[in-house]
Parts: C-alpha cells; sequence; structure tokens
C-alpha cells in the first residue's frame, strides 16, 4: 500500500512525516514522531487518553486519520509546558496528587486546558461534564476536580 | 511542609504530603509506561482468539499469514515448554489454548510483522478449523447436573463426592453452633444474591517489549504488577532459566489485581525466540476485556439471626464464585471476609470455585470480598429496618476487637473497626437530611492485607544524598512513601532521596505489588534498610573517633556520641561520612529482605446517599464518605486517594459495570461505551477520614490502604438504593433494567 506525505504542525513546529491510509493520528504520534504522551486506552474515542488539540479543538487522536492532519496545527501534552516552566495546571496537579497512575494525566491535562481556554471560570458540574469523556479509574475524579477548579481561580486572579 | 497535626507521633516527614517523584514525568507525557518503549529493529505482534466459547480447536493454518510480506514469525501452543504441571501448565493453557478454546477471546496463535497494520492483517489470515461445544457461563448453571463439564479431572480432593466436576475446590470454616444460635433469635432474615463479574478497567492496556534470543537470554519490558513474577512465569513458558531472563517493569497505567497476571509477555518471547528480534505487544481494548482478568460472578445465600436489641446470634453463609475456565476463584477469601467485622458465637462459611466459559478470574482489589460485604451487609440493613434498630449502633454492638476470635479462625490483634464506626457516627454526613426520593446506607468492609517476600538496597551516594531501590512496582505512590520513611530513618531531606522500581537482575525476589503490601513490606523493609545503613554510618564515626560502635547514636541526621561518657567529638552528617567513605571502608548499602509477616487486617465503614429515580431506575450517588483505619497514613494525599479511588470502582460495581455474555458465550460489552465505568459527571466529591489505629506489625503502624476501600461500597450502595426504593435490590450491578424489575415484582406483589 502506498504512504501518503503529510506535512503539518506539531506544538508550534513543522513536522513531515509518510503514513499508511488506515494510520490514526494516535499511531503517528507515537510511532512515527516519538510523541508518546498521548496514549492509547481504548481505540474507540471512549477514554480520552489521546487526546491532542487539532486547530485549537479538543480531539481523541484514535479517531481521527494521521492523513488527516494535512495542513493542520496539532497540540499534544509534550507541548503544554513552556520549557521547564510547567503550566499551572501541571503544578496544580502534582501538588493536590490529581494523578495516581497517571495513564490517563496527558488527555485529562489537555482537555482542560482546552476547557480552560473556552470557559475560565467553570462551574464544578461544567467541569465534570467537559471531562465525562477522559476516564480515569484511579482517582474517582475528587482531586482532579478540585486541581482545575482552583487553577481556574488562580488564572483569574492573576489575569 | 507541617505534618497533618493530628497525625503526628513525633515523626518530620511521615504524615506530610511531598509532592511525588514522578510528577513532573507524568503531568508532561514524559513517563513511560508499557506501550511507549521501542527497539532496533522491533517486530510488532497480534493474537489470533477464539470467537467461540468453547470448541475443540482441529486445525490451526498458518500458511497464508507466513506468506504475507514483512511476517516475520507465527507461533502456536507447539512454540511453548512442554510437560509443565500444576499452576505453570494452567497459566500457560491460558496464555495459548492447547487443544480447546474455552473462552471467548482465548488465545490460540500469534504472529509478528514489521508493523503492527501488518500483523493485524496477517492474524486475520490465519484460519482455525474449530467443532462447537456446548458451553456454560453463568455460576449457578455451571454447578448444575446437567451443564458441560469445562476440564474433566480438575477438581482437588477439599470437593466432596456428588458434586459436579465444575465445582474444584470447596472451602468450609466457622465455629459455634449456628442452629442453636438461629434458635436464640428473635428475627432470622435469609435472603440470596448474585453480583456480576466486573473488570478492573485500567486505563492502560497490557503491553511488552521482549527479546529472546537462541542462548536462552531474554529481556522483557512490561507493564506489569510484579516483575519478578513475570520472570518466574515467562522462563517456565518458554522453557528457559528465571535468572536468564530480565524484566524491567514500565510505569504502570493501573493495575488493581488485573495485572498481577501474565498473559502476552511470553507470546513476545516466543516470538522473538523465533523472528531472532524484538517484539512488542499491546492488547486492545476490546482484548482487555474478553482475555485478561475480570472478577468472578458470585451466587451468595446470607443468614443472619438477630435479638430484639441488635446483638447476632448466628450467622452463616453460601459463596459460589465462578472463576472462569480455570480454577482459583478466591472463595476462600469470600467466606472468611463476609463475618470477619463481627464478633460471633456462631458462624459457618462454605464456599465453592466454579469453572465456567469465561476468562480466567484475577485478584481486583480485595478479591472476593466487596461480593461478600454486599450480600451479609445487605441482610444486617434489612434486619435492622425490621427491627428497627440504627445499623451504626447494631454494628458497634457486634463490632470485632482486639481479642475476638475471627470468623475465619484467629484472634484478632489491635484492630480499628470500632473507631471507623464512631468516626462514622460523628460524622455530619450521617446526620445530614435526606431530600425526597433519596436513601442513606451504611455498610462495613475488611481485608486482610498481606507481607511477603521483600528486598530492599538504599545505597549513599558520595555527596550524601540516597538511592533505594525496591522491587515492588509503583501502583500509588509509593516512591515518595518509601522516599519518607528513609528520610525518617536517615535525619535527611525527602528531596535528597531518589526511589526507583529496580529490575529483576538488581534485588532479591519481590512478591507482586498486590495485597496492599507496598508501604507496609517495602515500606518495612526499606526502614530496616536504612537502619542497617545507619549502624554502618555509626560505624565509620566510632572508627573515625575511635570509640566503641555501640558508643554512637544516630540523631537529625548525624552520628554523635551517645553521651559524655563517649566523648566529646562534634556531629558527623551523614553527607561528611558519605564524602569519605571510600577510603574508610568503602560503598555505604543498607539492604534489608525478609517475608515481613505482620500485616495489619484493615477495616472501613462508608456512608452513603443514593437518588433513584422511580420512572428510569436510574441511581445518582449523592454523597459518599468514607472512614477507613490507614494504620500509620505516611503520605495522607495518596491514602485519601486510595479511599476515593476504591469508592469510586465501587459505585460502577454496584450500579454498571458488568460483563454481559450471550446465548452464544460471547462478551457482548468488551469497549468502555457498552462496560461503562463512572466518569466525572457520575461522580459527587468523595469525603474521607482517615483513622490511625497503629498495626502492631510495622515500625510506624502501617497497614496498607489499597483495597479495604472497595469492600463496603458495593453494600453501603446497596443499602441507600434499597432504602431509597423501598425495595430490597440482591443482584449487582443495580442498573436502571434491574431497579424497574425489582419495583415492578414488588407492585405486582
Amino acid at each position: 500500500m502506498s504512504m501518503i506525505h503529510v506535512t503539518t504542525t506539531v506544538n508550534g513546529d513543522e513536522v513531515e512525516f509518510l503514513c499508511d491510509p488506515r494510520e490514526t493520528l494516535l499511531d503517528v504520534l507515537r510511532d512515527r514522531l516519538s510523541l508518546t504522551g498521548a496514549k492509547e486506552g481504548c481505540g474507540t474515542g471512549d477514554c480520552g487518553a489521546c487526546s491532542v488539540t487539532v486547530d485549537d479543538r479538543l480531539v481523541c487522536s484514535c479517531l481521527m486519520l494521521g492523513a488527516e492532519a494535512e495542513g493542520k496545527s496539532i497540540g499534544t501534552i509534550e507541548g503544554m509546558a513552556d520549557g521547564e516552566a510547567l503550566h499551572p495546571l501541571q503544578e496544580k496537579f502534582i501538588e493536590y496528587a490529581a494523578l495516581q497512575c497517571g495513564v490517563c494525566t496527558p488527555g485529562v491535562l489537555v482537555a482542560t486546558e482546552a476547557l480552560l481556554k473556552k470557559n475560565p471560570d467553570p462551574t464544578e458540574t461544567e467541569v465534570r461534564y467537559w471531562l465525562a469523556g477522559n476516564l480515569c479509574r484511579c482517582t474517582g475524579y475528587d482531586k482532579i476536580i478540585r486541581a482545575v477548579l482552583d487553577t481556574a481561580a488562580d488564572l483569574r486572579k492573576a489575569s | 511542609m507541617a505534618p497533618d497535626g493530628n497525625m503526628t507521633n513525633g515523626f518530620k516527614v511521615v504524615g506530610t504530603r511531598p509532592k511525588r517523584p514522578d510528577g513532573i514525568d507524568k503531568v508532561t507525557g514524559r513517563a513511560k509506561f508499557g506501550a511507549d518503549a521501542t527497539a532496533p529493529g522491533m517486530l510488532h505482534a497480534s493474537i489470533v482468539r477464539s470467537p467461540h466459547a468453547h470448541a475443540k480447536i482441529l486445525k490451526i493454518d498458518t500458511s497464508k499469514a507466513e506468506a504475507l510480506k514483512g511476517v516475520k514469525a507465527v507461533v502456536t501452543r507447539a512454540d511453548f515448554a512442554e510437560g509443565l504441571t500444576g499452576e505453570n501448565w494452567n497459566i500457560l493453557e491460558n496464555v495459548m489454548a492447547s487443544d480447546t478454546a474455552l473462552y471467548d477471546g482465548h488465545a490460540v496463535a500469534a504472529v509478528a510483522a514489521t508493523t503492527a497494520l501488518g500483523a493485524r492483517d496477517a492474524a486475520k489470515l490465519i484460519e482455525v478449523e474449530y467443532e462447537l461445544l456446548p458451553h456454560v457461563t453463568d455460576v449457578d448453571k455451571a454447578m448444575a447436573d446437567d451443564a458441560p463439564v469445562i476440564r474433566a479431572g480438575a477438581a482437588d480432593k477439599s470437593v466432596p463426592e456428588g458434586l459436579h466436576p465444575n465445582v474444584v475446590r470447596y472451602h468450609e470454616s466457622g465455629h459455634g453452633d449456628v442452629d442453636k444460635g438461629f434458635s436464640e433469635a428473635d428475627l432470622v432474615v435469609e435472603d440470596s444474591f448474585k453480583t456480576e463479574a466486573t473488570h478492573q478497567g485500567y486505563i492502560e492496556p497490557h503491553a511488552c517489549l521482549a527479546q529472546l534470543g537462541s542462548d536462552g537470554k531474554g529481556e522483557v519490558w512490561c507493564c506489569t504488577q510484579g516483575h519478578f513474577n513475570v520472570q518466574k512465569v515467562c522462563a517456565a513458558l518458554v522453557g528457559t532459566d528465571s535468572s536468564q531472563i530480565r524484566v524491567t517493569p514500565s510505569e504502570i497505567g493501573g493495575g488493581f489485581g488485573g495485572k498481577t497476571v501474565v498473559f502476552i509477555e511470553p507470546v513476545a518471547l516466543a516470538l522473538s525466540r523465533k523472528a531472532n528480534r524484538p517484539v512488542k505487544l499491546v492488547m486492545s481494548r476490546s482484548e482487555v476485556f474478553r482475555a485478561t482478568g475480570p472478577t468472578a460472578s458470585t451466587s451468595i445465600d446470607i443468614k443472619i439471626g438477630m435479638t430484639r436489641e441488635g446483638k447476632i446470634t448466628a450467622a452463616q453463609g453460601v459463596f459460589r464464585l465462578q472463576g472462569g475456565a480455570f480454577p482459583g476463584a478466591p472463595m476462600e477469601f469470600t467466606a472468611m471476609c463476609a463475618f470477619a467485622p463481627y464478633s460471633l458465637e456462631n458462624v459457618h462459611q462454605v464456599g465453592y470455585d466454579v469453572m465456567s466459559n469465561r476468562p480466567k478470574q484475577a485478584a481486583y482489589r480485595a478479591p472476593g470480598s466487596p461480593m461478600a460485604a454486599f450480600a451479609v451487609e445487605s441482610v444486617i440493613d434489612e434486619l435492622c429496618n425490621k427491627l428497627d434498630l440504627d445499623s451504626i449502633e447494631v454494628r458497634l454492638k457486634n463490632a470485632s476487637k482486639e481479642g475476638t476470635k475471627a470468623s475465619y479462625g484467629p484472634k484478632f490483634e489491635r484492630i480499628g473497626l470500632v473507631e471507623t464506626l464512631e468516626a462514622a457516627k460523628a460524622h455530619p454526613h450521617l446526620t445530614s437530611p435526606l431530600a425526597e426520593g433519596q436513601g442513606r446506607g451504611v455498610s462495613c468492609g475488611f481485608w486482610f492485607n498481606h507481607g511477603g517476600e521483600t528486598a530492599v538496597s538504599l545505597a549513599l551516594s558520595e555527596d550524601g544524598t540516597v538511592a533505594i531501590s525496591v522491587g515492588t512496582p509503583d501502583i500509588g505512590g509509593s516512591r515518595a512513601s518509601m522516599a519518607q520513611m528513609a528520610a525518617e530513618e536517615l535525619g535527611i531531606p525527602y528531596e535528597s532521596i531518589r526511589t526507583t522500581v529496580a529490575d529483576t537482575a538488581t534485588l532479591g525476589y519481590n512478591e507482586i505489588s498486590h495485597g496492599s503490601r507496598v508501604t507496609y513490606a517495602s515500606g518495612l523493609a526499606t526502614i530496616k534498610a536504612a537502619r542497617d545503613a545507619v549502624k554502618k554510618l555509626c560505624g565509620r564515626a566510632a572508627a573515625k573517633w575511635g570509640i566503641d560502635e555501640d558508643a554512637v547514636v544516630w540523631e537529625d541526621g548525624c552520628a554523635k556520641p551517645s553521651g559524655p561518657n563517649a566523648g566529646d567529638f562534634e556531629p558527623l552528617p551523614l553527607a561528611k561520612i558519605a564524602r569519605s567513605m571510600g577510603r574508610t571502608g568503602g560503598p555505604i548499602v543498607g539492604h534489608y529482605e525478609a517475608t515481613p509477616e505482620g500485616a495489619g487486617v484493615s477495616f472501613a465503614t462508608h456512608i452513603v446517599d443514593a437518588e433513584v429515580d422511580k420512572e428510569t431506575g436510574q441511581t445518582k450517588i449523592v454523597r459518599y464518605t468514607v472512614v477507613q483505619d490507614a494504620g500509620k497514613a505516611i503520605h495522607p494525599t495518596y491514602v485519601e486517594g486510595q479511599f476515593q479511588g476504591g469508592a469510586a470502582q465501587g459505585i460502577g460495581w454496584a450500579l454498571n459495570e458488568e460483563y454481559i455474555y450471550g446465548e452464544d458465550g460471547r462478551l457482548q460489552n468488551s469497549g468502555f461505551l457498552d462496560y461503562r465505568i463512572p466518569v466525572a459527571s457520575d461522580l459527587p466529591m468523595i469525603d474521607t477520614v482517615i483513622v490511625e489505629v497503629p498495626n502492631p506489625g510495622h515500625p510506624y503502624g502501617v497497614r496498607g490502604v489499597g483495597e479495604t476501600s472497595i469492600c463496603p461500597p458495593l453494600a453501603a450502595i446497596a443499602n441507600a438504593v434499597s432504602n431509597a426504593a423501598g425495595v430490597r435490590l440482591t443482584e449487582l450491578p443495580m442498573s436502571p433494567p434491574r431497579i424497574l424489575a425489582a419495583l415492578d415484582a414488588q407492585a405486582n406483589g
């Protein structure tokens, strides 16, 4: 099967890759670009562990083909911190122990950052429904929700 | 950072909440999990699985797959060790079927190719000819006279004569005279319960990267709760020596018991040996559901007698556990945990381990205990309702204490059940008003906790920092708690210590991270390894000062003379001794190897409010409080996290989660869409109360906290739902159809 040549932007850097037409964006990120931060928890868009942004829209990268990334701007967990400086959400997740095993964490963080960009002052219910597409099996979500609400409050104070 | 006020006992670091050492890796995507590793020349593998619940394998034709471009190896059962017996035979039979597929999803062949897509294409070209056999997946049906036999001769000697061959193990325990006890009761309640199988639902599917040469030397990278066990099992299944296989554990994306079992690593090794290249094997979510280790499903009968004053006079239970196509369902644990919270003069429990055409069950957080608590605590709630007694007071009246003869035999040492009940009683949750349509439930729960083989090594660096090597994969923040305990002993900052989960070549055998044992056993070993290092540090100081070793003490991170008689010397800090250790006797390493047996049993009491919509049968959990005895909370935030996580999993088990098998014996819901674990919008905040009744078997009193938190939720929620709906729910999960059916049955008398 012939490969498809794709030019796209990932975390601000222009990248090119060849991919099989059947490969998902997640496959490409992990296997061709060595960006293994996004995880495959289900491959069917149910768990959100593979969450990335495509032109600032939150998507499950397992539900999109790699070839569809042509000309787009992709954001992954690897692009969330600014060099050594963690994003305030990342700081708060560590401080609050809003992660245990950490495998859902990249997806939860990418999804949460997208939420706060859209809605800087979400209610607890809004956070819970926004994150309903990101499964976490360890925490019971309590500390995640608190971390998100308190980061949002911090960011509002700072701005 | 100051320790939490109510939890200190002269501790400086233990009881504080430092940041986890793997935090930055995990929030930046840098942490390497099972599927994140690669190797030069790596192949990708795919497993061919039976689509049938029970079928003879007549023929496997691999020729078309082997002819596909990029395919480098195909393996079947013939490529694994022969002549295995006992548990190794069972594991191999589960990893790769021999002549019979025993459940939907049972592996029958595997293929390795240069790409993942190529491996999947090749798997589809492997042709398997089956002859269908009759199947059974329900526990009660599997015990019935007309049930198809899963495997003749699988039963052990414990099984009484006359039972179906699918009953493979039998357990009976108790004391006193239950008939006499029931005759003394003012009310006897008897009921039957069923619980469906659930899955641990870890978000990371099983994954490994393996290499095995023709010389029998191999390397495995995998996500597991116990890499020493992976080493042992892999060596047996591929027919090489344990010491020739080195296993390195990856970060683990959840396990909860489900990653105590070996499924794919021997397959990757066998493929690698054949292809002479490293092989990566990653399960899909559907494979995880169909072919790893869900819980047992159960069928339980409970009978309890009580006086008008709330004293339990007798209790008996029959526990039937279906554990899939192999022996091993944890029915002894179910039977032993069932009545453990109560001090009983007359108690009797019977357990059956039953085989069926389902995947081999595996541990899931306190295996067997939550189902027992569901049945027992439902009957206690019913007794309290009928006798108009307060459910907490009744539990307090009957609670096991230090010295109580446990329902399963031994006498309890110091335990904290009463303390959890008193804390629950004092909690504002218990007296808060309920809205229309809401009900409240409480339940106790019990788990043994465990010690197990443990080895820890603690090495000093010349700059005065410390590296701890542990052999128990970090499944709940244990790298932080180990560093805290070492910091406490050594008197150096938490940040000066790094804990690593070492590979199988680095330490002696370590049992799996299971049984809530890591903070207890690896913690104890870390403390003792630190004390061993301190002894050596004091020895170096003594030699320098020219005084007796016994005249040196370790305080605040320094060697000091033990008193004025020992001499007048400046305290020697750890860093100073470490700096010169090369010249004063060589490297300083503390270590400890043992099988600690002082694990402390633990109890919890949960309170939950549920709101039931009688139109739709939908249940919403509106408030949840966990009260549990931790013994000693090393890192209270992580202890809270274990409490909350267990409760959330319990909510899923109680309300939504179940394995649904069709008439054809195939699993119908092998994805997260249809096997719905709780999502953020399903749950409320989960309040926690940490009770600390120290375990006498641990230097700091640690009991372990990971598992007990899932014991009470099924029962507490069932009691809340039953009280809200006005009808007793006796089957899990209490999904809307079951609640509606119970309401209908009640309405129709």
